[in-house]
Formats: C-alpha cells, sequence, structure tokens
C-alpha cells in the first residue's frame, strides 16, 4: 500500500470518527427528546398546564409551578440586571485598567464558575437564616440573582466593548460628560446585546433547581406565589418532586413538565439568538 | 436608536411589583414523609372544599418539622412519633405550646424486591442483627442474616436521620432510638426508598405502610415474627387489619400531627385542623393508613376542640407497641 | 441647574462603582459563609476525622465525617464524563475547526450548542428513566441509584462545552504552522496530530479542566440518578431537601462538602484560565 493511499485512509478514518462524534451526542440528545415527548404525551393538556398538583397524577398539573417560576425569574431579572449591567457599565466606562478594575474582573471570572448549588447554601445560610426572609420568594430571587450576576455582567460587558470606540469619542467630542455619552450613545447600539445576556442568564435561573433544593423546597403548593414572602414551587422543583415518586403515572407528569420547561427555554433562547444576530448585523 | 433596553427593564420592574394582592390566609405544614400522603390529600380536598383556602405541604422530617414548629416557622407538624424530650424543652424554651393530635396508625413495612424468593418472614432478632450498629460493614450478605439464605450481597436502604420512621424503627428493633449501622442509602424521601427496593433484586428496605400500599405490584413485604405468641404466633404478615387489631409488633404507631395552640387561634388553622380530624379517617383509609377507630378519634376531636396542650408520651420507650387501645388510653 | 451636572455624574459613577462593588459583595457573602461555619465545624470535629476515617455518615447517633466516600463518588462520575466529552468532543473540535466547510459550520456549531441549552434536570430525568433501564440489560446486577448512567449522561451534557473551548483553541493556532507542514509533505492527519493537537495543548488542558469542573459541579443530574450521598453535591442536595438543624455539626458538613467543592473547582477554573 503506497504512502499516499494508506494516509488518505487514515483521513478518511479520521473524518468518520469526527462525524461519529458530532452525530453521537446529537442522536442521544434526539433520544432524550422524544423519550420525554413520547412519555409526556398522555399527559400534556390544556388542564395540565392550569392545574396544580395533586395526589392522583392524572390530575397533577403544573399551574402554581410555571407561575412560581415566572415570579421567580422576574424578580431575578429586576435584582440582577440593574446592579449587572450597571457593574459593566462602571467596568467598561469608568473604571479604566487600574487594580480596582481587574481585581473586580477576577472576581466575576470566579463567580460565574461557581457551581450552581453552592450558591444554594449562601442563600441558605444568609437570606433563608440570617436574614429571616424564610423559605420564601424573595429568599429564592436573592439567591437566583447571586447566580445570574456574573452571566450578566459579562455578557453586558461584551456589548458594551463591542460598541465602536468612535462613537464614544464622538459623543464627548461634542462635549457630552461621559453619562449622557454612556446613556444617549452606547447604550442604545449595545441594548440587543446587553438583552441576549439578559435573556441568557434568564434561561440560567429558569432551568436552575439545584440551588432552590438546598434553599429548602416546598413540596405540595397548590398556588402561584402572591408577595415576596409567599411560599412558592417552581417548574424543575416540581418535576423533581413528580420523579421522585415511583409511580409510572407521576414519571409522565414529571416528562410533562420538562417538555414545558424545555419548550420555555427553547423560546428564550431562540430570542437570545434573534436578539445576538440584530446586533451583529447592527454592528456590521 | 433602540429603546428595547429600558423597557425590558421597567417590563421586569412592573412584574415585580404586581403580587401585592391581599394575600389569602396561608396554613404552613412541614413534617414527616410518611405521613406526607395524608397531608397532602388533606391540603388538597380541604382546598377543593373551600376555595380561596391556602394550605403548603413541606417533607422536612419529623425532627425537621417539630423543629420548625418550635421556632414558630410552621403551624402544623407532622411526625411519625411522639415529640421527644429535647423537642419539648425546645418549643417549651420559645414559648410554643403545641396540641397533640394522632391522626392515623401506620405499620412500618420491610421491604424486598418481588424476586426475592429465599425470604419471605423475618424475626425482630434477625431484623436486630441486621441494623444494629455492630452489623456495620460486618452484616454484609443475605446469607449473614439467616443460614440457607443466598450468599449474595445486600443492599440496605432506610430513612434518613431527620425522619421519624427511622427514630421509630431504631428504637423498637434495635431498642435505642436513632442507634444503628450507617453503611446504608439512607434517604429521607420514602419514594426514592420505594425506588431503590424495587430495582434492585438483592435489596431490603423498611418505610411506611402507605408506600407500601400505593406499590404493591413493585414490593414485597416480609412478615415479621416478634415472638409474641399474645400478638398471634409465628410472624405476621402487615395488611390493614393486622396493623389495626395490633398483631403486627413491633412495627405498628401512631401516627400524629402536632398544631401550634397559637396558630390555632387563626380560624383558617383551626378549620384545617377540623377537616383533617372529621375527613382525615376517609383519606387515611384511601391511602392505605390505619383510621383511628371511632372512640379514639373522639377523643382526639375532644382534644382539639379543648386545645388540650402537652404530650400524652412524656415516658422514654412509651412509644413502642402502642396498640390502640393502649392510644385510646393515654388520651383519657 | 447647570450645577447639577456634575453633581449628578458624581452619583451616576457612584451608583455603577457600588453595582460593581456589588460582585465583590456575593463573593465576599460565599466565602465568608462558608468560612464561618467550617470554622464552627472544626471547632467540634478534628481535621483528622475528615481526612483519615473512611466512612461518611455525619448524620447518625455515632456520626463518621470521613470524606473519602463522597469525594470518591464525585471523582468517579467527573472521570466518566469526562471520558466520554474528551473524544467526542475533541473529534467535533477537530471537524469544526479543520475539516467542515463554512456552510456546515453555520447550521452545526448552533445545533451542538443546543445540547448545552438542556434542561440539567432533563438530563437527570433520562438517566434515572431511560439510560439506567436501558444499561441495566446489559448489566443486571446494576443499581437502580448508581453512578455509571449519571456519570455517562453527564459526559454527554458537558461535551459541547468541552468541544466549543477545544475548537477556540484549535482556531487559535496559526495558520502558517499548518501550512509550513502540509508544505513539507505531510498530510492533512499528520499535520493535525503532530502539528496542531500539539500546539493546542495548552488551550485544550485548559478546555478539559473547565469541562471537569463543570462536571464536578453539577447536581440535578446526580441528585435524580445516583442517589444521595454519592456525590458531594448529591449530598448537599439531599441535606438541602431535609431539615437539619442549623446549628448542629450535622448541618455544617453541608458548608465542609461545600467548600470542599468550591476548593476544587476553584483550582480547575484557575488552571483553566492561565492557559486560555
Amino acid at each position: 500500500m503506497s504512502a499516499a493511499a494508506s494516509s488518505s485512509r487514515g483521513e478518511r478514518g479520521l473524518l468518520a470518527a469526527c462525524v461519529f462524534a458530532v452525530a453521537a451526542p446529537l442522536l442521544v440528545l434526539s433520544v432524550l427528546v422524544v423519550g420525554v415527548v413520547v412519555q409526556a404525551a398522555p399527559h400534556l393538556d390544556l388542564e395540565f398546564l392550569l392545574s396544580g398538583p395533586s395526589r392522583f397524577a392524572d390530575r397533577a398539573g403544573i399551574y402554581p409551578a410555571a407561575l412560581g417560576s415566572l415570579a421567580l425569574i422576574a424578580l431575578t431579572a429586576a435584582l440582577a440586571v440593574p446592579v449587572g449591567v450597571g457593574a459593566a457599565i462602571y467596568l467598561q466606562e469608568y473604571a479604566g485598567r487600574g487594580r480596582w478594575a481587574r481585581l473586580v474582573e477576577t472576581n466575576i471570572a470566579t463567580l460565574a464558575g461557581v457551581p450552581s448549588v453552592l450558591y444554594g447554601l449562601v442563600g441558605l445560610e444568609v437570606f433563608v437564616r440570617a436574614v429571616g426572609l424564610g423559605r420564601s420568594l424573595a429568599s429564592g430571587a436573592l439567591t437566583l440573582a447571586m447566580l445570574a450576576l456574573p452571566i450578566v455582567i459579562i455578557a453586558a460587558r461584551e456589548a458594551l466593548r463591542a460598541v465602536p470606540h468612535e462613537l464614544r469619542e464622538a459623543g464627548l467630542a461634542l462635549g457630552a460628560t461621559r453619562w449622557q455619552m454612556v446613556w444617549q450613545v452606547v447604550l442604545p447600539v449595545a441594548a440587543p446585546g446587553i438583552l441576549t445576556g439578559i435573556i441568557l442568564a434568564t434561561s440560567r435561573a429558569l432551568g436552575e433547581a439545584a440551588p432552590l433544593l438546598v434553599l429548602g423546597a416546598v413540596v405540595f403548593v397548590s398556588d402561584p406565589p402572591t408577595g415576596w414572602s409567599s411560599p412558592f414551587t417552581a417548574l424543575p422543583l416540581q418535576v423533581f418532586q413528580w420523579a421522585s415518586r415511583p409511580q409510572e403515572a407521576f414519571a409522565q407528569a414529571a416528562a410533562a413538565g420538562i417538555v414545558v420547561l424545555m419548550v420555555t427555554l427553547l423560546m428564550l433562547n431562540a430570542a437570545a439568538i434573534v436578539l445576538r444576530d440584530r446586533a451583529r448585523r447592527r454592528g456590521a | 436608536m433602540s429603546r428595547s433596553a429600558p423597557l425590558v427593564l421597567a417590563l421586569a420592574a412592573a412584574l415585580s411589583a404586581c403580587p401585592t394582592r391581599q394575600p389569602k390566609p396561608l396554613v404552613q405544614i412541614d413534617g414527616s414523609s410518611t405521613v406526607y400522603p395524608i397531608a397532602e390529600a388533606v391540603a388538597e380536598e380541604y382546598q377543593r372544599a373551600h376555595p380561596g383556602a391556602r394550605v403548603t405541604v413541606a417533607v422536612s422530617g419529623t425532627g425537621g418539622g417539630l423543629n420548625r414548629l418550635c421556632a414558630g416557622e410552621v403551624d402544623v407538624a407532622t411526625a411519625s412519633r411522639p415529640i421527644e424530650a429535647s423537642e419539648r424543652k425546645a418549643c417549651a424554651a420559645r414559648g410554643v405550646d403545641y396540641v397533640e393530635l394522632p391522626v392515623a396508625y401506620d405499620g412500618l413495612v420491610v421491604a424486598v424486591h418481588p424476586s426475592n424468593t429465599w425470604a419471605n418472614s423475618i424475626t425482630v432478632a434477625e431484623l436486630r442483627a441486621l441494623w444494629a450498629p455492630e452489623a456495620q460493614e460486618r452484616v454484609l450478605r443475605w446469607s449473614d442474616i439467616r443460614t440457607g439464605w443466598p450468599d449474595q450481597r445486600l443492599s440496605l436502604f432506610g430513612p434518613g436521620v431527620g425522619s421519624g420512621t427511622y427514630d421509630y424503627f431504631t428504637q423498637a428493633v434495635v431498642g435505642r432510638t436513632r442507634s444503628s449501622r450507617s453503611d446504608f442509602a439512607a434517604s429521607e424521601d420514602d419514594n426514592a426508598l420505594v425506588s431503590g427496593v424495587a430495582g434492585d433484586p438483592n435489596a431490603l428496605g423498611f418505610f411506611g405502610y402507605v408506600y407500601f400500599e400505593s406499590n404493591r405490584a413493585r414490593l414485597k413485604a416480609l412478615a415479621v415474627d416478634d415472638g409474641d405468641a399474645r400478638n398471634g404466633v409465628g410472624a405476621v404478615a402487615p395488611s390493614r387489619e393486622s396493623i389495626r387489631e395490633g398483631r403486627y409488633q413491633p412495627l405498628a404507631r401512631p401516627l400524629f400531627i402536632y398544631v401550634s395552640r397559637a396558630s390555632a387561634e387563626r380560624p383558617e388553622v383551626g378549620a384545617l385542623v377540623d377537616f383533617w380530624l372529621i375527613q382525615g379517617a376517609a383519606l387515611a383509609a384511601e391511602l392505605g393508613e390505619v383510621p383511628l377507630p371511632e372512640v379514639v378519634s373522639v377523643r382526639v376531636a375532644d382534644r382539639f376542640a379543648r386545645r388540650v396542650t402537652g404530650s400524652a408520651f412524656a415516658r422514654p420507650g412509651a412509644q413502642v407497641g402502642l396498640s390502640v387501645e393502649a392510644l385510646a388510653e393515654a388520651l383519657r | 441647574m447647570i450645577a447639577l451636572r456634575p453633581r449628578i455624574e458624581r452619583l451616576v459613577e457612584a451608583g455603577l462603582g457600588a453595582s460593581a462593588g456589588l460582585s465583590i459583595a456575593a463573593t465576599a457573602l460565599l466565602v465568608v459563609t462558608m468560612a464561618l461555619e467550617v470554622t464552627r465545624f472544626f471547632a467540634e470535629v478534628t481535621p483528622a476525622q475528615v481526612l483519615f476515617d473512611t466512612v461518611w455518615a455525619p448524620l447518625f447517633a455515632a456520626p463518621r465525617y470521613g470524606i473519602w466516600p463522597l469525594l470518591l463518588g464525585t471523582v468517579v462520575t467527573t472521570l466518566l464524563a469526562v471520558a466520554v466529552a474528551l473524544p467526542l468532543g475533541l473529534l467535533s473540535a477537530v471537524f469544526l475547526a479543520e475539516l467542515a466547510s463554512p456552510r456546515t459550520r453555520r447550521w452545526l456549531k448552533p445545533t451542538l450548542e443546543v445540547l448545552a441549552g438542556v434542561p440539567t434536570i432533563a438530563y437527570g430525568f433520562f438517566a434515572l428513566t431511560i439510560v439506567t433501564p436501558a444499561l441495566q440489560r446489559v448489566l443486571p446486577d446494576l443499581p437502580g441509584l448508581n453512578t455509571l448512567s449519571p456519570g455517562l449522561v453527564m459526559g454527554v451534557m458537558i461535551t459541547p462545552l468541552f468541544g466549543s473551548i477545544a475548537e477556540d483553541a484549535l482556531v487559535a493556532v496559526p495558520n502558517a504552522l499548518r501550512e509550513a507542514s502540509l508544505a513539507l509533505g505531510a498530510n492533512r492527519l499528520r499535520t493535525l496530530a503532530l502539528v496542531v493537537l500539539p500546539a493546542a495543548r495548552p488551550g485544550l488542558r485548559a478546555a478539559l479542566a473547565l469541562a471537569a469542573s463543570r462536571a464536578m459541579g453539577e447536581t440535578m443530574i446526580v441528585a435524580i440518578a445516583a442517589g444521595p450521598s454519592a456525590t458531594m453535591t448529591a449530598y448537599i442536595a439531599q441535606v438541602g431537601l431535609g431539615d437539619v438543624p442549623a446549628e448542629t455539626t450535622a448541618f455544617r458538613t453541608l458548608f465542609v462538602v461545600g467548600a470542599v467543592l468550591f476548593a476544587l473547582t476553584l483550582t480547575l477554573n484557575q488552571l483553566a484560565r492561565r492557559g486560555r
């Protein structure tokens, strides 16, 4: 066998291996999705979306969990977005390269890599016990906000960085103060990118169950939360609870809950991708 | 010029400001995983009968629930054993009075996988040898429990240490509360125990009768022989009858709720507990718990009506082997 | 009116700076909380008990605090995950960076990213209800709650993360190196194996460290499919579900385990940052 022939065989082998490597996870994902959807199908109907949990699996519904998740991420966003975007603006527009700025940046990179379950520990100790908020919506939102904060900061920072320098200089040359320049020139241009970051952080908060588990999940909650101090449940928590019950019918309910969760996340991520594309085209 | 960012911020703020309607009265229940199915059923049916009522049920374990009751965090604590001395002290120290109310009778089932053909019964002595602290890393195979049983790996499952079921089992079988080996798969969640035993042919686990009843097809229960002819000769299999008649010993016990006296003053809490005491029997029966006989439930209802505080089981060891009649006596 | 401007500017800058400061406060909260509880824990328990005991049974009447079983469980699942993600992720990265046409890349890359967007609870459910029974058909002795199933599923979950960073590492290798190799007569396979991959090694190591850190910190998949006390994260989730009374040594084990987890993932993350 000539060297050329054996080497092209090697190349073909590599190609085959690569295609397999790309296809295998996608195949696994398809099995996951199909498996979950098939299991969920008998349970997925309007009644499921509108009713609350029940000891009868066929009556179990996701309504309070869905609204709980909605309230939770809305509060989380309200907490994390202003702080996160503000921090990103500070780092990008005001801080310069000094020691303080570098400390904050290292700090944010560290926070972004912390396993989510540890935020639950902090939330338990600080918000639930020390501050005394108990197992309420407020504790959950504060904990998830801590988790979402580094994501928002990093994404907002990227969006701000992408704003062309000329725009800033033009604004300042026209006599604007720094804040006027940021508010009226930089932010509007960076807005789609920042929004993408907010959506990504929100979708991350939506799917996180681990910190909420550690906070102490209340198992049977049949009403959506009504205020800061309400007990609450969330989509991934309700799914976890159903998945823990051995009856097959509850496995179907859990699968249905996962379908709702995945569809919501898919829509959020699609929105983020559309916005990201629009931002790129605008920048081009 | 895109103004979407400020809009999104405003929207998020508005959404978060939304939930400021007048909060409806809330009753918070927490405690035993064994009592949870009943608590869940009561909460669900109560809300169906009283739309607008809000009830939440958490499962922190008997110990956890009583702890939160004494801390004033919940209104009702469910328990699969009576309140202990240290917990009574904690409540007293915080000035929390409670009303102790038995709500059902329960059996502790020793379960194995359905494909387990060799074990049909087990004696209390064997259970003690199996679960005592000395068994740690020594009793590891089925043949170690009883000669004649196969030389196969033993896979143990049991409730975690916050569980009243665990407390009761160790008290009844090993002789000392919370004294046992620690090399078993522990979970606060009885559902996980059921899944564990049902998923392993070499498994043996214990949990409340309710969980056995609702998973009959996936489990096999062992008959328990306590060596006491007064309860019936030989091994007694767990069933509603054998539990109610007091023959399934020593693994039968009453289940309790502890209602904070201060919370009981709130109409929604009083209404829920009244509902539980009236409807609870039917719901418990539906789930596989043994409802309290008429004579006992009358006394329990009276106890709540008069808001009698304190525990009737102050003596240590007063809890094991409590038959329904003895329970009735204790409540008099 | 005009004199107000500088005041507003300073206020705004202070406000923004405070926001940045809050991020430091978050880290401070994390570190202080863990340090506090860990210190209190070691007032009751000696480090020797944690390091040299082989049994983890903190919640029992005669508690044992040997951390090795938990640590071992975490290491096993992490290694399993990495064993799956390394070949799959590396080959996908090679494909995307070296072999695929730009057209293929445009749809393939986002498709692979979808994998990373699946909520971990879905992966956990998948591990418990589909993967474990399938494995039990091959290994009949496999218990329903085991570490094999979640380990493999975690591998699939971290593959896009590893693949994406590995791809960055490969793309960063200067084209001149490739061209030189090809000019010297090597084919694409040899170029890849002997020139590109070695050049990308620091970046690949960083990718590995990051993927391992992610697998180590993953909670939901192991909590559902591996059972409590199988790994460090599963233990934290289990104890959080129950309610061990606060202020007790048993409760503080949560923070001890959390601190170990934090230290390990921090080390891995730092290794990853160094390589990029």
